[in-house]
Parts: C-alpha cells; sequence; structure tokens
C-alpha cells in the first residue's frame, strides 16, 4: 500500500511536471530592458512608468527589468547591465541627449534592440532601430491652428512659455512665432513660468499684462499648470474667460483636471503629449515589424465641443475631479 | 528722548532694507504713474499692491521661520519648499477622505494636522543640526532631496484635486470680504509672531544662542534646545505656507509647489539686513525683503524684459541690491554721516561760512551713494 502510495505521487509529479513544461514552452518570455525617468517627476512621467508596468507584463508575455532615474551616468550603467543581462530589447528615455554612444554601440554588437521612447538622443540613427516620441512642433502647430481658426480677429494672445530652451518648449513656441511673424496673430505679452512651468509665475505673467492695460483675447499656455495660473489672474481681475468669454483659454499635457475644464467650458481646448507609448512598442516587437528612424506619435487636440468622458479617462494624466468639477 | 532715540536706532537698521523697496517703487513709478491704483473686482480690492500682497504672502511667511533659523543655528534650512509640500499633501488627503461633505471644521482640523506634520519634519532637522551636530544645510539637504518623493507617495502618485468651495475661499477671496484670504492669513500670521517676540524671551535667547552659544550656555541657556526650537518654528512656517500654497492651486503638485523657494526665502533673510551667520536679527527687514523680492519679480515683468534675459536682469538687480545692502556699505554710509554731523557740528559753534561747505559736503557725499 505504501509502495502504491509513493509511486502515485512520483506518477502526479512526473506529470504535473511535464504539463508545466507544456505549457511554459510555447510562450518563451521576451526580456527587455527599460531605461527611464522617476516617476515622481511629473505626472506625466507617472503615467508612462505606469503604461510600462502595465504593457510589459508576465501576462503579456515579456520578462521586463526597469531602471528609473534622472541621473544619466546611473542610466548608462543600468543599460550596459541589461546588455550584459542578453536582453532583446533595450528601451530608453534618457535623462540626457548626449553620452550614449559607446553603450548603443555595445549593445548593437550584442544584437539587442534599441527602441527610445519619448526622449531622442544625440547619435547616429544607425545606433537605434526606431524612437517613438511627441512632435513637440506639431502640437504647437495642432495648437495655433486652432487660436488661428476660433479665436475672432484680430488675435491678441498672450505666450507663456515653458522651461526656456527645453524640447517642449521650442515646439510649442515655434509655430506661434512664425504666425505672429507672418501677421496672422499678434502677441502682446510674452513670458515663462520659468523652469519649473509654474503656475505662480505664469499667474504673474497675466497680472502684469493686465497691469500694463493690454488687450488680448486668447492666452496660449506650454501646460496645464501655467493655464490655471493664467485663469487665476483673470478670474481675479475679473476678465471673461472659456466658452462665452472674452478670452479663450488653451493648455497642454492632458491633465484630468484641465479637460474637465474644458469640458465645463471654463477653458476652452487643450493639447495631447501622449505619455502612453508603450502599446505602440509592444505591438513593433510582436509583429517582428520595427520601423527605423524616427516616429511620431498622433496627438490630439480636444475642444469644449469635442471632449467626452471617454476622452478623459482613456487619454488624461492625473486624479480626476470628477465630472462637471472646475479647478480654479 | 532716549526712548525716541532708541526707537530711531532700530529704525535705523531698517534704513537700507526699504532703501532698496524705494528704488524699486521708483523704478515702478517712472514706468507708469498709476503703479498704486487700486480698483474694486467682483467685491474686491484689485491693483498692484493687492497682487504684491497676494504673490509674497508664502515667502513672507517662510521668510519669518527662516531668519530664526538663520539667527540661531548660523545656517540655512534648504528643504523648507519639501516641508511644505509634505504638509500640504498630508492636510489634501484629509480634506479629501472627507468627500463631498467639507466643512470649516474639516479643513482646521487637516490644516491643524498638518502643522504636526510640519512640527515633526522640523524635529527631525532640528535634532540632527542641534544634537548631532550636522551642518544646517547639510542636514536639511536629505529631506531637500527625498521630500517630494515622500508627497508624492502620499499623493497617491497623482496631483489631487481641491476642488472644494472653502479651499477655493481660502485661495481667493471670502465673499463679502475685500482683501484676498492669503494676504489676511499672512497678516494673521505676522501678528502672531509679533506677540510671540513681544510676550517671551525668544528673541534674546535666539540671538545669544546666535552670536556665541558658549556664552549662552554658561549664562544657562541650552543652545541645542533653542536651535532646536527654531527649527520647530521653521517646521510650522512650512506647513502654513504649503497651506496656503496649496489652497491657491486647487490641487496638490508634488513636482512643483513651493520648488525652490528657499533660494527667495534665504535672500530675503539677507535682503533685510540680517547676517547669514547668525546672531542679532530683525524679522520686519526679512519680511521687507520678502516683499523686495515680489516686487523685484513683477517689476521686471512690468518693465517687459525679454524672457531669454530674465534671469540675467534678476541676478544683476539682486548683486546690486546686496552691495547696497551689505554691511560694508552701511558702514561706509554711517561713516559718511557721522563725519557730515561732526562737521555740521564744528561749523555751527563756530558760525562761519563754512556751513554751506558742509551742506555741499552732505550733498556730494549723497550723491556718491547713489552711484553706488
Amino acid at each position: 500500500m505504501k509502495k502504491f502510495g509513493l509511486l502515485l505521487l512520483v506518477a502526479v509529479l512526473v506529470l504535473s511536471v511535464a504539463c508545466g513544461l507544456a505549457l511554459a514552452a510555447p510562450q518563451k518570455l521576451i526580456k527587455v530592458g527599460i531605461v527611464n525617468l522617476p516617476p515622481e517627476e511629473s505626472g506625466y512621467r507617472q503615467a508612462n512608468v505606469e503604461d510600462m508596468n502595465k504593457v510589459f507584463s508576465r501576462e503579456n508575455g515579456y520578462d521586463a527589468k526597469q531602471t528609473n532615474t534622472a541621473d544619466n551616468s546611473e542610466q548608462i550603467a543600468a543599460a550596459r547591465g541589461y546588455i550584459r543581462d542578453g536582453v532583446d530589447y533595450l528601451l530608453i528615455s534618457a535623462a540626457n541627449a548626449t553620452g550614449w554612444d559607446d553603450v548603443l554601440q555595445s549593445a548593437k554588437r550584442a544584437g539587442v534592440k534599441v527602441i527610445l521612447f519619448d526622449r531622442l538622443i544625440d547619435t547616429d540613427p544607425s545606433n537605434y532601430e526606431a524612437a517613438l516620441v511627441s512632435d513637440m512642433h506639431y502640437e504647437g502647430q495642432l495648437a495655433t491652428d486652432w487660436v488661428l481658426n476660433n479665436v475672432p480677429k484680430p488675435i491678441k494672445l498672450v505666450l507663456i512659455r515653458g522651461q526656456l530652451g527645453s524640447a517642449a518648449e521650442i515646439g510649442r513656441s515655434a509655430p506661434v512665432l512664425k504666425a505672429a511673424q507672418e501677421g496672422k496673430l499678434e502677441i502682446v505679452a510674452d513670458g515663462t513660468g520659468g523652469d519649473t512651468w509654474s503656475l505662480e509665475e505664469a499667474r504673474k505673467v497675466v497680472e502684469a499684462a493686465i497691469a500694463a492695460g493690454k488687450d488680448f483675447n486668447v492666452i496660449y499656455a506650454q501646460n496645464d499648470g501655467m493655464a490655471q495660473g493664467a485663469v487665476q489672474a483673470l478670474e481675479a481681475a475679473g476678465i471673461s474667460h472659456g466658452k462665452n468669454g472674452k478670452v479663450k483659454i488653451i493648455g497642454f499635457d492632458f491633465n484630468r483636471f484641465a479637460l474637465r475644464n474644458v469640458q465645463a467650458g471654463y477653458w476652452d481646448a487643450d493639447v495631447q503629449c501622449n505619455p502612453r507609448q508603450a502599446s505602440q512598442i509592444d505591438q513593433w516587437i510582436k509583429s517582428g515589424n520595427i520601423p527605423k528612424g524616427i516616429v511620431y506619435q498622433q496627438e490630439l487636440i480636444l475642444t469644449t465641443d469635442t471632449i467626452t468622458d471617454e476622452h478623459i479617462e482613456k487619454y488624461g494624466i492625473n486624479a480626476d475631479p470628477g465630472k462637471g468639477v472646475i479647478t480654479r | 528722548m532716549p526712548r525716541i532715540k532708541a526707537h530711531f536706532d532700530r529704525l535705523s537698521h531698517l534704513f537700507l532694507p526699504l532703501s532698496v523697496l524705494v528704488i524699486l517703487i521708483v523704478i515702478n513709478l517712472i514706468k507708469g504713474a498709476d503703479y498704486f491704483r487700486i480698483t474694486m473686482v467682483n467685491g474686491a480690492f484689485y491693483g498692484n499692491i493687492p497682487n504684491i500682497l497676494f504673490g509674497a504672502s508664502e515667502l513672507v511667511i517662510l521668510a519669518i521661520g527662516m531668519t530664526l533659523v538663520t539667527a540661531a543655528s548660523r545656517g540655512q534650512d534648504i528643504s523648507i519648499g519639501e516641508i511644505g509640500a509634505i504638509a500640504s499633501a498630508i492636510f489634501v488627503q484629509y480634506v479629501l477622505r472627507a468627500g463631498s461633505a467639507v466643512t470649516l471644521w474639516t479643513i482646521l482640523a487637516g490644516f491643524l494636522i498638518s502643522c504636526v506634520a510640519g512640527l515633526l519634519i522640523g524635529a527631525f532637522n532640528g535634532t540632527l543640526v542641534s544634537f548631532f551636530r550636522v551642518q544646517p544645510m547639510v542636514a536639511t539637504l536629505i529631506l531637500f532631496l527625498g521630500g517630494r518623493s515622500i508627497a508624492f507617495i502620499i499623493d497617491g502618485k497623482v496631483s489631487p484635486i481641491l476642488a472644494n468651495e472653502i479651499s477655493n475661499q481660502i485661495g481667493t477671496v471670502i465673499p463679502g470680504v475685500p482683501i484676498q484670504t492669503p494676504i489676511i492669513l499672512t497678516a494673521v500670521f505676522i501678528a502672531v509672531v509679533v506677540v510671540v517676540l513681544k510676550t517671551t524671551n525668544l528673541r534674546l535667547y535666539v540671538e545669544a544662542v546666535g552670536i556665541n552659544p558658549n556664552a549662552a550656555r554658561l549664562n544657562g541657556i541650552d543652545p541645542k534646545k533653542i536651535i532646536f526650537l527654531t527649527f520647530l518654528i521653521m517646521g510650522v512656517c512650512s506647513a502654513v505656507a504649503g497651506f496656503i500654497a496649496v489652497n491657491k492651486a486647487g490641487r496638490h503638485d508634488s513636482v512643483n509647489l513651493l520648488k525652490f523657494i528657499m533660494m527667495d526665502a534665504i535672500l530675503a533673510v539677507a535682503l533685510g539686513g540680517n547676517s547669514l551667520g547668525g546672531g542679532k536679527f530683525s524679522i520686519t527687514g526679512s519680511i521687507i525683503g520678502a516683499y523686495t523680492i515680489e516686487i523685484l519679480n513683477r517689476t521686471l515683468l512690468r518693465l517687459e524684459v525679454n524672457p531669454e534675459a530674465i534671469k540675467a536682469f534678476k541676478a544683476v538687480f539682486i548683486i546690486i541690491l546686496m552691495v547696497i545692502a551689505s554691511p560694508v556699505v552701511r558702514a561706509f554710509v554711517r561713516k559718511v554721516v557721522d563725519k557730515a554731523k561732526t562737521i555740521v557740528a564744528a561749523n555751527s559753534v563756530r558760525k562761519t561760512v563754512g556751513l554751506n561747505k558742509a551742506v555741499f559736503f552732505i550733498t556730494d557725499s549723497s550723491a556718491g551713494k547713489k552711484e553706488e
């Protein structure tokens, strides 16, 4: 009896191992090393990291390792580690655009495919497979076209820039400055929220414009926080804005609070800066069809008339204040 | 008579911070004579002056705490923005837990809890500085680097929204009250500080410790306790500033809330004529310094300085202001004034035409001062 029991146990064990092997064998996990910035950097990054974790999961057929740091040399060290570990793909969002040549070349030698996301690297395009990024210039063009088509003429614009010299600031400013040069609109005040894209600084820019007695009918703020600060200044000065107001408001980044403000007609429009590159990259890897060079993401502009709850749920970042709640 | 003289001496201490302020106001008046104009908008005062008072409210509160920390510990707390971010994150979480039924009591309780959080963080910094004798800037560097991550985690990794009506009124105006609420809160805070300084020996102890800790200890004042206490006060100041900032913003952005404000707070202390090496201090000077920085920021916008050049302009202005407020120039001015006084006195005794010469000398020297 005892022997029989033992035999049964062995049989069960062998069977279960065999079953396990049979199940696991066709699903070889794809090894991925992700080098990213820390989620506490911004709401954008938080959404980005969350999305990466969701898509590159075990259930999805990936064995993913992730390093989140804002230090370029730590990022490079992590990338080297992943290459040594023999990953199949290396996904990088670099803290600095320079200093990556060596590590990218050693990846190439080791046969690791490098895909850049969100941020480009200053290097020879042959050093990576593909780069999936937001086109800041395209975002600026979307916003500028909206301004030209929707703000009553003559357009008098207050421009609130982000951190001067950053890719986002340059890209989002260029189309407006070009339109101003071509005489399609007038920039009556040109200010910046500084290196922190600060709400308070943006508020001061608009307060100064009001104090100087300037007449304007649109505020073009290069992120949502600065748009919020600008609107606070208008509110305090008793100037109407939004759907039926005098001053049109446009922001960037698709924070959910901003989208709710647009939906309520408190602001007028918001332009997307999509942090969710993971599913596109996942598709590339799974299909084995990775494009060459830089690929720009499709991005949206939403206005009070076009926005829906689904948009806010699906594309927004950060906390949702809830339908009908205005963030002043 | 001696009392008046003492009073005058105190005022003369404020002469330089005030002169810096006056220079900025004059520049603003040259740009446009309507600088002081105040109108009523939706039942509240509106104009440059209310905007300045509104904008500087957090900075003023932080400058007060920074003055005390500087005076006692002979160093600066560089984690104040982060303390404010953590304390206000706790405040926001408490308020959001109440759901839609937010009452004044919810806000008040949340505020008190955030102040306790500020106290605890201040105690952490204070322990490092006073008991373990870590340099203040190094001790507070820990939270400066890590504080925002803590706030980010408390926030649940998103920027929570503070959309209730009471918070909005704290950040803007209460209907029926013509002054913006942050201005009132700042005034109340200043009043509390004044009462504390008038009714307690805090000033004496802090200055004694700052001037010479060993001498203070021999006289029965424990420098450790006093330094620890100033960091506790700093923690509360930071929590109050965080409370005002988050109610103004209407949402808690752990990344940017009060970011780099310690730079301006330290600058306010210096502009107020305080030594960053500790010792005697002037809270009034620091408050004037804080408002001066706010006015400076707005002056550059009013002069429509190119956004690319605004930082460089600010740096140049600050260098000029700091030189004017520096002890060297102050000593020089005092020497010139004293010299002028003796010459006037000598001349008045002789009652000769030399008086004209003295007057000429005074005008000459004051003209020379302007060029500084």
